[in-house]
């Protein structure tokens, strides 16, 4: 339609032929070296190895057992309780506590989250108790879970939910809230019903930040659990892993304390990369969801 | 044309409103159309009347404030299977299911079929799309054009009444959406399917439409309905379609404009 208009500066057309010879390398896999430097668990148990290597000669150099007694000798401790049963019994107490403390504030931030879904004052009272609650350490909760619920386990527990509660309910109700309008439509669309819209659209949608509350949670709660131990023991009469480290503090057996610190670093890497990797590894990732 | 055939969507006399945090806004104003059982039927018009809007409330998603929608006679009052979305939007897809299992839950879901018969179902309507060899990948492997061609699998898989096309080639580039018009207009030689058809583009509208209901910005109103056989004719005027639409859309705006103004 429109006039063509006029050529300002007059060059030949140019046309190449294309061939890939030549080139050396157009596509070749990695060699050994290279493909283990990708693998992250092998860099991490390098970093691992660098620290304990660190850790051992720092301790040789200091030279005093009872201020920061050596790798080795943390070890030869570690397996001296771990073959006397002493570490694995105080380590199932914890994570027999810590189990009931998490179920039961799953199971609460369920019951909030759902409230806080359904009804516009329920996602106002989340907030708000959130906002209240969050920021409160658990730990400053523990003298009146003692005066409520006695010196036994229901106090820790206590504890333990008001620790794993806040984040998780706060972390699944603004991933249900980022779900995209476009996924809600499509469910709507295909006739789910309600509990199918929640469970089939919902839950999968904000996943990522539902594992992002668990995984806090988690941490939350064994830190609480660890330090509520180290004061009053599991129950009245003592067990558990803080306590056991408390004890060892006690009877001056550092290489027992640093034993039982150990204990709990192991327990967090175990979780951390076994099973809430995995879980990430078999989920989110894997839907491309997060990189 | 219609020899006494009842429509198979009524759309009569729609004012639809919907509210932002302080304003209420009209999207369309007493629309009024027929579709008829294998029509290729595209709402164009430029952003902002209220199209999309339209085909959701067609969807069900949103109620009319006058008038009524009707398919096959009844009233349309929610979402439903009978009447399947494609979005404009790549994530339409649920990117915690692999391309099959993506179209399988849509009849599942439905309660349309089980598990199995859904699966072998889904596979026949990847392979109409020809997307075969990616049935179990998950959607965020795929590149823009197949996650709509999935969309569009999952829509006719559902074998709906209607299947209602939001846009959905408007994010692809020019000659990935070139391609699906084409793909889109072969799949309904295929099977004749009735759909409904929201664009802003008047060569898209002319190229995949059989019939063109044009509507005026803001609010929608009808401004008429074309006829088209896909080709671009040369009119009685002596000018090819789109343009007489491009006319009949915009010169005469640029007058209400004026007089709208003075």
């Amino acid at each position: 339609m429109a006039d063509a208009r006029p050529v300002l500066h007059a060059r030949p057309e140019v046309i190449y032929q294309v061939s890939t010879a030549g080139i050396g390398v157009v596509q070749r896999p990695l060699s050994l070296g290279q493909r283990l430097a990708n693998q992250g668990s092998l860099r991490k148990a390098l970093v691992l190895a660098v620290l304990a290597l660190l850790w051992e000669g720092y301790a040789r150099w200091l030279g005093n057992d009872l201020l920061f007694p050596t790798f080795s000798a943390t070890v030869a401790a570690f397996w001296q309780s771990v073959i006397s049963g002493e570490l694995p019994a105080a380590t199932w107490y914890s994570m027999k506590i810590l189990f009931q403390g998490y179920a039961a504030g799953l199971l609460l931030a369920g019951l909030l989250t759902a409230f806080a879904s359904a009804t516009r004052i329920g996602a106002d009272l989340l907030e708000v108790l959130t906002a209240m609650f969050n920021p409160l350490p658990s730990i400053a909760l523990l003298p009146l879970a003692m005066i409520w619920f006695g010196l036994g386990t229901g106090g820790i527990v206590f504890v333990l939910i008001h620790a794993v509660l806040w984040s998780v309910a706060l972390n699944t109700h603004s991933g249900f809230r980022g779900v995209s309008p476009t996924w809600r439509m499509v469910g709507q669309n295909y006739g789910l019903s309600d509990l199918g819209y929640v469970v089939r659209i919902l839950i999968p949608g904000a996943f990522p930040s539902i594992l992002t509350g668990l995984k806090i949670g988690w941490a939350f709660a064994w830190r609480t659990l660890i330090a509520a131990e180290l004061v009053f023991g599991a129950n009245s009469g003592g067990g558990g892993l803080g306590w056991f480290i408390f004890q060892s503090k006690n009877s001056l057996e550092i290489p027992s304390v640093f034993a039982g610190l150990l204990t709990v670093i192991l327990l967090g890497l175990i979780v951390e990369n076994l099973i809430f990797l995995t879980a990430e590894k078999m989920t989110v990732r894997r839907w491309g969801m997060q990189h | 044309m219609t020899n006494g055939v009842a429509p198979l969507l009524a759309v009569k006399g729609v004012t639809l409103q919907y509210q932002t945090r302080d304003h209420l806004v009209t999207a369309t104003y007493r629309v009024s159309f027929d579709i008829y059982r294998s029509d290729r039927y595209v709402i164009l018009g430029p952003s902002g009347c209220g199209k999309s809007t339209l085909l959701k409330a067609v969807g069900g998603f949103i109620r009319p404030v006058e008038g009524e929608i009707r398919l096959n006679d009844v009233a349309i009052s929610k979402p439903g299977p009978d009447r399947v979305l494609v979005f404009q939007e790549f994530d339409q897809l649920l990117p915690w299911k692999t391309v099959k299992q993506n179209i399988a839950f849509a009849l599942t879901a439905s309660g349309k079929m089980s598990g199995k018969e859904a699966g072998q179902r889904a596979l026949h309507y990847i392979d109409k799309v020809g997307l075969t060899k990616f049935a179990d990948n998950y959607p965020h492997t795929l590149s823009g054009g197949m996650k709509q061609r999935v969309a569009i699998a999952r829509g006719m898989a559902m074998e709906p009444e209607i299947l209602l096309m939001d846009e959905p080639f408007a994010a692809l580039d020019a000659l990935t959406r070139a391609k699906m018009q084409e793909e889109l207009l072969q799949l309904w030689d295929d099977t004749k399917f009735t759909v409904l058809f929201v664009t802003h583009s008047i060569t898209e509208a002319v190229r995949v439409g059989n019939r063109i209901l044009l509507l005026s910005a803001h609010p929608g109103q009808v401004k008429g309905e074309i006829n088209s056989n896909g080709t671009d004719e040369i009119g009685v005027d002596g000018r090819p379609l789109s343009e007489r639409i491009e006319h009949l859309l915009f010169e005469q705006q640029i007058g209400d404009r004026s007089i709208s103004h003075g």
